[in-house]
């Protein structure tokens, strides 16, 4: 806790630094006070349009997601479905998002939805591509014991394949949730009446620069505490996996 | 203690005129093996020569080679597998790791009770309930044992089942197999001449390009024959020159 705060301390301390030796020129680059003034005194408006991005992002993640491991799902069940869908798959994710963006607000409306389906198009690779991986690289050792164990293929993707995917999949929404908030403030952008990404605009062009800071700010602050919070979700549902990088493995002797 | 739950006569395993090649490489030209009903037949041989594929191929994991019992009947179905890593699964607990067939066939919570009794017989009743990785190297070892215990199956093949573990843990894992293991025909790949020698019926070496296997002299000792018993340590050499007749000499 105490090294986090330090972290923010040293980039608050770097952020002045920057401001001061380029001039000290507000509407360029404001100074963190007064964007912590600016983030104070728009509060209402920012919780309005932060919350409305946030449930954009959520939703997306849980229609990407969900999309993604029954892609994954159905890529492994059904070998032609590999063949055929997945250099669609990668095709999605090939088509820069700015250049779908216009043509999703025009089907879907200039509401929510068509930003949670451009969230959920970003995330949907991401979960996809992860948990298809996992799904394919389970231990051969394993699958011979199952083979000797008659299992059938249903129950060996049930109790084996998925299971040691997990940790694939949990990468997979972890990436995913960390890009989620491009896919809804691009949508924002492009054509929307609400959200960080409509503000930032609407902030710019009247070149309300504090406040354009003050929703970037929040956007990071919603990105890092939604990465923390999946991360911390995953490490619950999946105490088997150790993170070898914080914790020392349990010991064997 | 063998399993009370056992009781069929147990088949005879046969592998007649065997042709594996991996890729290019010709494993096996034709190769003759038999491992008698009831007992245990020890497999050794150098690295690569095929010992892993040759259990392999009497498991039905690999197609192609006419594998039977004495009267040319199917091992479909008769075969436990235990294998050179203990593959528990990480997610369940130790006793559903024990159950792990159960599951695989979709038998509900079937056995539970004989999962608990064999968690027993291998001495790790109180750690039913724990992750795999709570485990030592030699729990796991037997974890594994008692899931293949678990299958009662008449044929148990074994892949170098407890090369991962301190000499001293393998000596006592070696008695706890052949305890539980007697009465069944067990067909055991080792890279320890000593391991082959306390647990073997019958020992042979796989040796050559494409592998041939040749019987080795056993010493007349009771089994499981203690390390130390009368004739080991130079059985122990004669393996050892079977293994590689060029450095011996």
């Amino acid at each position: 806790m105490i090294r986090r705060v330090g972290a923010v301390l040293i980039l608050v301390a770097l952020w002045s630094l920057a401001w001061a030796l380029t001039g000290r020129l507000d509407f360029i680059l404001p100074p963190p006070w007064t964007v912590a003034a600016a983030l104070w005194e728009h509060r209402d408006l920012l919780a309005e349009h932060g919350a409305i991005t946030l449930a954009e992002i959520a939703l997306g993640l849980v229609v990407g997601g969900g999309m993604g491991v029954l892609a994954a799902l159905s890529l492994a069940l059904w070998r032609p479905a590999a063949l055929w869908l997945w250099p669609l798959f990668v095709a999605t994710q090939a088509l820069p998002v700015f250049a779908i963006a216009p043509l999703l607000v025009l089907w879907l409306g200039y509401g929510m939805a068509s930003k949670i389906a451009m969230a959920a198009l970003i995330i949907f690779f991401p979960v996809a591509s992860a948990f298809y991986d996992g799904l394919r690289r389970t231990d051969p050792d394993l699958l011979d014991l199952a083979r000797t164990m008659n299992a059938s293929k249903g129950a060996v993707l049930r109790h084996l394949r998925v299971p040691a995917a997990l940790p694939g999949l949990a990468s997979g929404l972890k990436v995913g949730a960390a890009v989620a908030p491009i896919g809804a403030v691009v949508g924002e952008w492009v054509g929307s009446s609400a959200g960080l990404g409509f503000l930032m605009l609407h902030a710019n062009a009247r070149l309300q620069v504090p406040l354009m800071f003050a929703a970037l700010l929040l956007l990071a602050v919603m990105a890092i505490l939604l990465h923390a919070a999946i991360s911390a979700c995953l490490r619950r549902a999946l105490p088997w996996v150790h993170d070898t990088l914080d914790v020392q493995p349990p010991a064997r002797d | 203690m063998p399993d009370p739950a056992f009781s069929h006569h147990p088949p005879a395993v046969r592998v007649r005129h065997a042709r594996v090649s991996l890729g290019h490489v010709p494993v096996f030209a034709d190769l003759d093996f038999t491992a008698e009903a009831g007992r245990f037949t020890g497999v050794l041989g150098p690295s690569g020569v095929g010992k892993t594929t040759l259990l392999r191929l009497i498991a039905g994991l690999i197609p192609g080679a006419d594998i039977g019992d004495e009267r040319g009947g199917s091992l479909s179905g008769c075969i436990a597998w235990m294998a050179q890593k203990d593959l528990l699964l990480p997610w369940l607990s130790v006793i559903e790791n024990v159950r792990l067939g159960a599951r695989l066939r979709g038998e509900g919570d079937g056995g539970r009770e004989k999962a608990r009794a064999l968690l027993a017989a291998v001495g790790l009743a109180e750690r039913a309930n724990d992750r795999p990785d709570t485990l030592s190297g030699g729990q796991r070892q037997r974890v594994a044992l008692a899931r293949t215990l678990m299958e009662d199956r008449p044929v148990v093949l074994m892949d170098e089942p407890f090369s991962a573990v301190d000499p001293l843990t393998r000596l006592g894992l070696q008695d706890l197999a052949a305890r539980m293991l007697a009465g069944r025909t067990v067909v055991f790949v080792t890279h320890d001449p000593l391991e082959a020698l306390r647990l073997g019926h019958a020992v042979y070496v796989l040796n050559g390009e494409p592998a041939t296997a040749r019987a080795i002299e056993l010493p007349d000792a009771p089994w499981p024959r203690a390390a130390d018993a009368q004739g080991v340590l130079a059985a122990q050499a004669a393996i050892l020159r079977a293994l590689a007749p060029e450095a011996a000499s």
